[in-house]
């Protein structure tokens, strides 16, 4: 059988950022997929030469559009522990709670361009739409609706007020009505179904063996996640990572669809416990030591290493997103696909360039 | 806890043993980081087994420095080993799926594998204090 070679992207309908594949093809069927990256490198790992590492938060929460939140908050998590800095509890319930929002609007986001990959744009117009609301109640909270701007080594810039805190509480009803009426198309809808159920299919073994985090790992039956470390307020609230065992795209939607209502849930427990108090702690002198610090951000386990020397700018500072260690998986399952399931296996682990490309 | 940093420092030429007995032990490579330090080029090898992380050390000479893929254990490492290539011009012999340098498309080779001065540390060499002011 005849060998040909289809260029996939940079550019392409299904890609919201670019990154490229040399698709092996005999006949209709991919017998190989050789990825090439780097075309938005920005080499934000050496800016610690030239940011200190109090300016370098604001470098670190614009890695990524949507998890921007989460890098911030990890960043200073890891100054934190070096510096030994207590950080007040409301502070860390705030956190939490942006962090949360963040992987609500998140997954909404994912679930949009899944529909759309589908073609059931209905499906992700309504999925949107409820993102709207999301990014509304994070822009009632923080100020912004993609750079928070809330952390800050020490604890966090802003304080959510009582009033603030119960329309907030108000919202999340309205927005978990909205969720559980497209969560139940995403789950139930036989097209949904045929068309993501036995697609991508990745055992638990080959989920593990092949680095995979977050909600890939967790559609194969693996229970990690990093909130269970207990950073911010985790330790407080109730919480048992979502898993299916099925492997498949489809199994990857459910769990991220049941996250999205655990989301909401963690958000309610950590409002209902929000202690009061200071929201920041002044931070004096240099970092000293090396740390890597972890959490769980919406794509999955984000890993952030920190090496400092006492001085005011870095050592070294180097961060591995959920999306690099997931697409050697991404990578496996196009191996032997049918064509036509090529921009589904794309999305399935729902990549993210930007911040692969920090 | 969210900070970590149980490292022990090997040599490279115990790398394959010393990963391929983590993997035996079950296990996931969560990372493998590079710094350029101003004596050598530091590599670290994360590993986690049931949320504990256990890091591999490994200094190397800045002169042609290279290391061993551990691609014949950890399959997946095929973008870390050819990021370090890179960003880092470290070579990493046996590697399954070789870039060749193409991995990153900087607009400079190797842009980690320099290290700039660091800036000076205004908080521990205290300016000298200004001659007091005296009424005249």
């Amino acid at each position: 059988m005849p060998r040909t070679i289809i260029p996939f992207g940079p550019q392409h309908p299904v890609l919201p950022e670019p990154v490229h594949l040399d698709l092996v093809v005999e006949d209709e069927k991919v017998v190989e997929a050789r990825p090439s990256i780097g075309f938005i490198h920005r080499g934000l790992e050496k800016l610690v030469e030239k940011k200190d590492y109090v300016e370098f938060v604001y470098v670190a929460e614009r890695i990524c559009g949507i998890c921007s939140f989460i890098h911030s908050q990890t960043y200073c998590q890891g100054i934190e522990s070096l510096m030994n800095v207590a950080v007040p509890p409301r502070a860390l319930y705030l956190r939490t709670v942006w962090g949360e929002l963040s992987r609500i609007h998140s997954h909404l986001l994912w679930l949009g361009l899944m529909a759309d990959a589908m073609g059931f744009e209905s499906l992700f117009m309504h999925s949107w739409r409820v993102r709207e609301k999301v990014l509304n109640v994070v822009e009632a909270t923080a100020g912004g609706r993609v750079i928070f701007g809330s952390c800050k080594i020490g604890g966090v810039r802003r304080d959510i007020d009582a009033e603030t805190i119960k329309q907030t509480i108000t919202d999340l009803d309205s927005i978990e009505a909205d969720i559980a009426e497209i969560t139940k198309v995403f789950i139930n809808d036989r097209s949904v179904k045929a068309r993501l159920g036995g697609v991508g299919v990745l055992s638990r073994q080959q989920a593990y063996d092949l680095g995979c985090v977050g909600p890939t790992l967790r559609a194969s039956g693996v229970a990690q996640d990093m909130r269970t470390l207990g950073y911010a307020a985790f330790k407080d609230l109730d919480l048992t990572p979502i898993t299916r065992t099925e492997g498949d795209s489809y199994a990857r939607c459910a769990v991220r669809c049941d996250e999205l209502l655990q989301s909401i849930r963690l958000i309610r427990q950590a409002l209902a416990k929000i202690p009061a108090g200071e929201v920041a702690v002044k931070v004096t002198g240099n970092p000293n030591g090396e740390i890597i610090a972890r959490t769980e951000q919406p794509r999955g386990e984000v890993v952030y290493y920190l090496k400092a020397t006492g001085a005011k700018n870095l050592q070294r500072f180097r961060i591995r997103t959920p999306t690099f260690a997931n697409l050697p998986a991404m990578l496996q399952l196009l191996q032997g696909c049918d064509l036509a399931d090529v921009p589904v296996l794309l999305l399935t682990i729902d990549p993210c360039i930007s911040c692969t490309e920090r | 806890m969210t900070g970590e940093t149980n490292i022990e420092t090997i040599t490279a030429d115990v790398l394959l043993e010393k990963v391929r007995a983590l993997r035996d032990q079950g296990y996931r490579l969560v990372q493998i980081g590079a710094a350029r330090l101003p004596e050598s080029m530091e590599l670290t090898y994360s590993f986690d087994l049931e949320n504990r992380l256990a890091n591999l050390r490994l200094n190397l000479p800045l002169a042609q420095p290279r290391l061993p893929s551990i691609c014949s254990i950890y399959k997946c490492v095929l973008l870390y080993e050819n990021e370090i290539h890179d960003l880092f011009d470290i070579q990493v012999d046996g590697m399954a799926v070789d870039f060749h340098g193409n991995l990153y498309k900087t607009a400079i080779k190797h842009p980690f594998a320099s290290i700039k001065a660091p800036r000076p540390n205004p908080t521990a060499e205290p300016k000298p204090a200004a001659p007091a002011k005296t009424a005249t």
